[in-house]
This record gives C-alpha cells, sequence and structure tokens, in this order.
C-alpha cells in the first residue's frame, strides 16, 4: 500500500517530469496555434538539453570560480536559442519551402536525438575518469530552492521543494494563455493559424507570424530539455531516451488540452503523474508494466474521442493546422 | 470645382496568362452617394474589375483615381486591400473573409491599425453604434460559426464600414440571401446611400437592378458596354445590352433522328449544403440522339441537376428520375443507386470546374493512369494496365492531345488538353447518356470546336447528350433544345433552333410571372 513517503515521492516525480512535458506542450501550442503542426518537439527538447550542457560545461572548465548566475545565463540562452534554431530550421523548410510539415517534424527529431547524444558522449568522453560529466555550479544553481517555504511541513514540501524552473513553467504557461486571448498580437496569430487568407486579407503577415511562433515556441519546448539535464540528472548526460518519451507526450499533452495552455498545467501534471504510476502499482510484472507506461496516450485517446463527439468547434484543432499558405492559391 | 465622384476607372485593361482577356479598356464612374449596379453575364469581368479596386488583382494598363476627400481626384496606385482600406475602399466577397471560431468583434479586430487601442468592449460598442446608425443587427459576442450567412455577409459589411470605408463593392451579395433577407440588405444599403456612401453591387439579377440602383453600368466579356439610369431602364433593354448581338456558330448540327426516350426526370428537387433549395420541382426528359442544352446563371442548380442524375447529390422525397435502358427499354429508377451503379448503367457524367482538375482527373498522374480511374475494379488482384494504355492512346489520337506521353502528369497539359482527356475518356466508356458541364470553359476557338465535333458523334450514335454551358451562341448552335434554370426552377424549354438569345436571356434572368406566383 502507498504509505505517506512514497505518496510524496510520486508526486514530485511528477511534478518534476511534469514541467518538462509543460514546457515542450506550452511551445507546440504556440506553434499550432499559428497553424504549424511541429512533431519536432522532442528534437529540439533534445537540442536545448545538449546545447546548455556544452555552453556551461566550457564556462565551468575555463572559469575558475564560476558565477552561479552566469551559468544559469548561458545555459538559458543556449537552450532557448539552440531550439529555436532548430525551429527556425522547421520554419524555413515548412513555411518558406513549403515542405510537408510531418515529414519534416519527424526529421527534426531524429536530427536532435542524433546530435545530442553525438555530443552528449563527446562531453562524457572530455570527462575522463568515471566517464560522467557534471556541471556542478549550474546545476545547483537551477536546483535551488526556495528557502523558508520548502521547509514547510508537508504543503511546503509538496508545492516549494522544487528548482525555480518548475515555477517559470507555470508563469510562461499563464502568459502565454493571456497572450493568446487576450493581446491583438495573439488574436493575430490565432487568426494565422484558423484562416491565413483571410489573416492575410486583413494585412497581418503570415510569414512572420508563423516563424516567430514557431521559432519562440521551440524555444520554449527547448527550455524542457534544459530543466531535465540540469535539475533532473543534476547536470549529467545520460542516453536513455527519457527526453524522447517526454517529447512525445508533449506533443501528446497539447490535444489533451485542447490547445489551451492553462489545461496544459494541470494536465501536464497529470501526465507526469501517470507517467510513473507503473512504479506505485503493486504487483506488476515486467510484461504488465508496459501496459501501464501506455497510460499517457490512452487518456489521449480517449480525450481526443470525447472532444470529436461534443463537435465542439472551440475544441478543435486549429483550422490551418499543418497546411503550409500560398496567397496564390485560390 | 464641385466634384460629385467618388472613384473614376479608365482604359483599365487586365488578362490573365496571354490569352484571357478579362478586362479591355474599361472607363467607368462612380458617384457619392449613389448605388451603381455592375451588370453582365457570367465571365464578363465584373468581379476582376472590382477586385483590382479592392487590391486583390493588379491592372495592366489603366488609371484609377478615388476622391481625397477635398473634392478632387488624385490618381492611386492600389496594391493590397491595406492600401484600398486606406482610401476608403471595402469590397465583400461572395467568399466570407471571416475566422470561424472568432466572435464578430474579434473578426472585426483582426489586422486593425496599431494606432487603434485594442479594447475589445471598446469595438464591442463600435459595432453597435454602425449598427444602429444603419439599421444592421450584428451580435457582438456571437461566433462566425453560429452565424448564418446573412449575419456572416452583414458582419462583412460592418468590418468595412468599421474600417472606414466610403465606397463599398457587394459582390454577388444576394446570391446566398432568402428574399426577406435580400429586402433587409436593401434596406441597410438605402441607408447608407442617405448617409454618402457609394456602393457599387456586382449582380445578374435584372429585377435587383430595377429595384436598388441609380445608375447601371453594362460590361460584356470584359468590355464596358454602357451606363444608363435605372429609371431609364427596362427588363428588354438591360437583358439586351448584356447578351449583345447574336454571333453565328457554324457548327454543323444535324436534326436529330429515331429520339428515344432516354431519362425521365419528374419533380426533381434538391437541397444544397447551406440548406437552401437548390433544385425546386424540376421535370424534363431528355432523348438519346439530340443534344439538350442547360442554360442559367452560374449557381441556378446545373450542378445540382447534374449531380443528382449521376448519383452525387441527395434529392428530396418524391423526386423521381428514370433511365430508359438502352437494350430493353426498361425503366429504371436512378435514385437510391449509388454513383458507380449509375456509372456502369451507362450514364457518364464530365464536370469542367473552374479548377479543370479538381473534378474527374488527378493532376499528379499522366492520362493512362487516369483512364484506370473508371477500370481500376476490373482485373484480379494486379490491376489491369494494358486497356486503359491503349484507351489513353486512342483518346490522345482521336482528340489530338499534345502531351509528350501518355505518362506525363496531366497536370502540366495545358487546360485545353486536361479537358479533352477528361470528356474523351467519359466518350470512350460508350455511355448512352453524356453529360458535359462547361467542356470549354476556358478553351480556345479551335479546341472548342473539337470538343463540339465530339458531343455532335455522340448525338449522332443515339445517345442523349445533355450540355450544361455558359455561352449562349454556343448553346444556339450546338443543342437541339434548350433547358433554362433560374433560381433552381425549370423556366422553360425553349427550341434551340426558333429561340433568341434575348428569350433565353429573359428566362435565365426573370422567372415567368407564372412561376412567380407559384412559387
Amino acid at each position: 500500500m502507498l504509505n505517506m513517503n512514497t505518496l510524496m515521492q510520486l508526486l514530485q516525480s511528477s511534478i518534476a517530469f511534469g514541467t518538462i512535458i509543460m514546457f515542450g506542450a506550452i511551445g507546440e501550442i504556440i506553434t499550432e496555434k499559428a497553424g504549424n503542426l511541429n512533431l519536432g518537439i522532442p528534437g529540439v527538447m533534445y537540442l536545448g538539453a545538449i546545447s546548455s550542457l556544452v555552453g556551461v560545461f566550457f564556462y565551468e572548465k575555463n572559469v575558475e570560480n564560476p558565477i552561479p548566475v552566469v551559468c544559469v545565463i548561458i545555459a538559458v540562452l543556449c537552450a532557448f536559442l539552440a531550439a529555436a534554431l532548430g525551429g527556425l530550421l522547421f520554419a524555413f523548410l515548412t513555411i518558406t519551402l513549403r515542405a510537408n510539415q510531418n515529414v519534416t517534424g519527424l526529421t527534426l527529431t531524429i536530427f536532435g536525438s542524433g546530435v545530442a547524444n553525438f555530443f552528449g558522449g563527446l562531453l562524457n568522453g572530455f570527462s575522463g575518469g568515471v566517464g560522467q560529466i557534471r556541471v556542478e555550479t549550474t546545476s545547483k544553481a537551477f536546483m535551488t530552492k526556495i528557502p523558508f517555504l520548502s521547509n514547510m511541513g508537508t504543503v511546503g514540501k509538496l508545492i516549494f521543494s522544487y528548482g525555480w524552473l518548475v515555477y517559470v513553467a507555470i508563469i510562461i504557461a499563464i502568459l502565454v494563455q493571456w497572450y493568446l486571448n487576450k493581446t491583438r498580437s495573439g488574436l493575430n496569430l490565432r487568426a494565422v493559424g484558423e484562416n491565413p487568407a483571410t489573416a492575410d486579407a486583413a494585412g497581418i503577415n503570415v510569414t512572420v507570424y508563423r516563424y516567430l511562433a514557431t521559432c519562440i515556441g521551440t524555444g520554449i519546448a527547448g527550455l524542457g530539455g534544459l530543466y531535465y539535464v540540469m535539475d533532473y540528472t543534476k547536470g549529467t548526460w545520460a542516453n536513455d531516451g527519457t527526453i524522447e518519451n517526454l517529447g512525445w507526450l508533449a506533443v501528446a499533452l497539447v490535444i489533451f488540452a485542447i490547445w489551451r495552455p492553462k489545461n496544459a498545467i494541470w494536465g501536464a501534471y497529470l501526465f507526469g503523474l501517470l507517467f510513473w504510476a507503473y512504479l506505485y502499482i503493486p504487483g506488476l510484472s515486467r510484461k504488465t508494466l508496459e501496459l501501464f507506461n501506455m497510460l499517457p496516450y490512452v487518456v489521449t485517446i480517449i480525450v481526443l474521442v470525447f472532444t470529436s463527439f461534443r463537435k465542439k468547434r472551440e475544441n478543435q484543432p486549429p483550422n490551418a493546422l499543418g497546411l503550409a499558405y500560398f496567397r496564390e492559391d485560390r | 470645382m464641385h466634384n460629385n465622384i467618388a472613384v473614376q476607372l479608365e482604359n483599365i485593361t487586365k488578362t490573365f496568362g496571354k490569352k484571357v482577356i478579362a478586362n479591355k479598356d474599361v472607363t467607368l464612374d462612380i458617384r457619392k452617394g449613389e448605388i451603381l449596379s455592375l451588370l453582365g453575364e457570367n465571365g464578363s469581368g465584373k468581379t476582376t474589375l472590382m477586385n483590382m479596386l479592392a487590391g486583390i488583382y493588379y491592372p495592366d494598363s489603366g488609371h484609377i483615381y478615388v476622391d481625397n476627400g477635398k473634392d478632387e481626384l488624385e490618381e492611386v496606385s492600389i496594391c493590397s486591400p491595406k492600401d484600398a482600406y486606406a482610401l476608403g475602399i471595402g469590397m465583400i466577397h461572395q467568399h466570407f473573409k471571416l475566422v470561424d471560431v472568432f466572435t464578430a468583434t474579434e473578426n472585426v479586430a483582426l489586422g486593425l491599425d496599431k494606432s487603434i487601442a485594442f479594447n475589445k468592449k471598446q469595438i464591442a460598442a463600435d459595432i453597435k453604434a454602425i449598427c444602429d446608425k444603419y439599421g444592421f443587427k450584428v451580435d457582438p459576442d456571437k461566433k462566425v460559426y453560429n452565424m448564418s450567412v446573412s449575419e456572416k455577409q452583414t458582419l462583412e459589411i460592418v468590418k468595412a464600414l468599421y474600417r472606414g470605408a466610403n465606397i463599398l463593392i457587394l459582390d454577388e451579395p444576394t446570391a446566398v440571401l432568402t428574399p426577406q433577407e435580400t429586402d433587409m440588405l436593401f434596406e441597410v444599403m438605402r441607408n447608407m446611400k442617405a448617409d454618402g456612401k457609394s456602393i457599387i453591387i456586382i449582380t445578374h439579377k435584372l429585377n435587383e437592378v430595377l429595384e436598388i440602383s441609380d445608375r447601371v453600368s453594362i460590361l460584356r466579356k470584359g468590355e464596358y458596354i454602357d451606363t444608363i439610369q435605372t429609371s431609364e431602364a427596362s427588363v428588354s433593354i438591360l437583358t439586351e445590352m448584356m447578351v449583345g448581338q447574336k454571333v453565328t456558330l457554324h457548327i454543323d448540327r444535324k436534326d436529330p433522328e429515331n429520339t428515344k426516350e432516354r431519362l425521365v426526370v419528374n419533380n426533381l428537387s434538391c437541397v444544397n449544403k447551406y440548406g437552401v433549395t437548390a433544385l425546386d420541382n424540376v421535370s424534363f426528359t431528355a432523348y438519346g440522339g439530340e443534344i439538350l442544352g442547360v442554360a442559367g446563371i452560374s449557381g441556378s442548380g446545373q450542378k445540382e441537376l447534374l449531380e443528382a442524375i449521376a448519383g452525387l447529390q441527395d434529392t428530396v422525397d418524391g423526386s423521381s428520375i428514370e433511365y430508359v435502358i438502352p437494350d430493353t427499354e426498361e425503366r429504371s429508377q436512378l435514385i437510391g443507386k449509388t454513383a458507380l451503379q449509375i456509372k456502369d448503367m451507362g450514364v457518364a457524367l464530365s464536370f469542367v470546374p473552374e479548377d479543370r482538375l479538381g473534378m474527374g482527373l488527378v493532376g499528379s498522374m499522366g492520362m493512362s493512369d487516369n483512364m484506370m480511374l473508371r477500370s481500376y475494379r476490373k482485373g484480379f488482384f494486379f490491376t489491369e494496365r494494358k486497356g486503359p494504355k491503349e484507351l489513353a492512346n486512342k483518346v490522345k489520337d482521336n482528340l489530338e492531345v499534345v502531351t509528350p506521353s501518355i505518362t506525363t502528369p496531366v497536370r502540366k497539359l495545358s487546360g485545353g488538353n486536361v479537358q479533352k482527356v477528361l470528356v474523351g475518356r467519359e466518350i470512350e466508356a460508350a455511355p448512352s447518356v453524356l453529360m458535359t458541364a462547361y467542356a470549354v470553359r476556358g478553351l480556345d476557338v479551335n479546341t472548342s470546336y473539337t470538343i463540339y465535333n465530339l458531343l455532335n458523334d455522340q448525338k449522332e450514335k443515339g445517345v442523349a447528350v445533355i450540355y450544361v454551358g455558359e455561352d449562349l451562341d454556343v448553346l444556339l448552335a450546338l443543342c437541339d433544345r434548350i433547358l433554362v434554370l433560374c433560381d433552381g426552377k425549370l423556366n422553360g424549354i425553349v427550341d434551340a433552333r426558333t429561340t433568341t438569345k434575348e428569350e433565353i436571356g429573359l428566362l435565365m434572368t426573370h422567372l415567368r410571372e407564372e412561376e412567380q406566383e407559384n412559387g
């Protein structure tokens, strides 16, 4: 049976993985709201993870006393920019060259995971000895918890005992929710994803919006990779495919959250919980365990079935999702 | 000097590609505070001309002058819809430019100038003010997908007014409206006119022209014919200007021989996807050995008629389409059969849509593979390729299709050749009813004649040919009888040899008295 301690453990790991999924999902929501279906989310999360690691590795290695704040800035910038660069590649291929978005996205995932594992292996080689690098100062800075609050008993432990990126994810989600629904630019962005021809006729630059949404979206998704290496694996590189699993869950979460950032917040934690559930269900063999690993996907399918039943237009994907826009198409 | 002209078009010419001249040397002016009707047949260049004012197209040559607010005309160049709005020109297209999941307010707010504060409450209040001023009814919080067609159209007009449009262009606004909604639209149009706005209404409905407009400008085949005061116009004057003099075509037309009943249509009614009655109680008989022409303004039910016969369109209960099987002379009800069964019985449809490739051909496949679309069910497991290949070669030779090879994707062929492939394939299936719609759309004269001859050959073979066309001269020269549709109703069947262009023109645009009373 679950006791208090194991329950706490489950919830904490759910929130940790939920955060990674949330970053990916929020980034993908922005991208999809502009009409671009980017299946390269796992890839850009990989890119974000490895770039931040490489960046701070060289900084920590070449500086006598690395300053934590500088470490954080370098890591965040590297993760965001590298992921956004992956997004830029995707945008160029799909928006300018009008390549198929599904194919391009899948390619980006394969590319990102290949690049990350190649450089990850290289980095581990550099460190010599145990064959495991560690960026200690940086990961410590990322794992800084809120003082006092995290010591406030069970509730404090449950809510406040995480590195600060966990809260950044929630803040970004809320900001994106506000941006999409309350600002002029957010309205324009949604119009681009719903009906690019109408947006174009209204004087909105469809190409610029799609480029920016894709690059910023992938940048945010890259922060998920950053959180994984800096906080969850404590500044080390391990090639076990977890990032890719979480990246796909992020794509599934976008559907689960019916393209709403506020739903993605609790949905991410739910997915985290479902991800870990198998560890805490007694009596599972190696075979039945795999069944429970499917839980997040099963839930997504159920949500898909329900949203298609209800046929509410607001719950449908953006109308032009996955379609390239070409003005002279009539 | 007082200037009462809002917009002046001078010698506007616009061509598409090298051959298609959409507008030629059109000179036209629109006065302040008037409703001007732009009248013309399908393809007379009305919409193209107005699209140049709205910034969708750019003229090849000619000048556009717009009143600059100081009672002076100033030459302008309109490169985008944004430019048009800046000059106070707003166009309401037939296909609405609205985002379905947005509210009315959000649609109005879309792409607004940065100088206008993004405050939905304020915008909603402004919408309300515009509505009150002109008598519109718009619920600012209603989502577009919940709106009726009429509401969407109203929203488009409000959107244009919100952006400060002084010159409103309405492209066939009544085509999608019920009579009551049309009356409401005309009411607000009069209110806008009273407020000093200039309104251009593109239409081919004569009764509307006479009811709403101050002046009428007529275009025919891309050329400007004349502008007259509505008060001096009548249905017959307008029809004559619209259809023009009869052009003699030399199509070799034989008298029908051994005509036999082939298709008997009774009380056929259809409802289209918008829930509007597209065909209303149509009854006629098509005979083998004759060409039955179908005339009508576009969207009068031609498409639904052909599709209902081909089994692609649901019909209202009580409709009957009986097919007389050639060998046994037995009557067989087509309603309730699938499109495949109907095709197998010998009823062929070749429909040439505006984009030519939309229906019946796969653009990225070659001629031979496209032939296979009719025979892919033959052969066991593996497709049977030899037949289609021979067929493709035959069509290519017989119809002189210009293509590097029968495997070249048909999308790379010129329009005329694509149409030959489409019509040729249907003919080669040896149908006993051959329906073609717009078979010569966009074709040059010589190619058109090839197609006319093909159809005449079929007629001589005893096939019942149903030809839906746009060009009245062709209908008069090619067909034996012409069925005229108006607003989904059968408005008359005339003998093509004795009728006149004016008679058909009138039937197309004006429901006969008894029909109006019944309807």
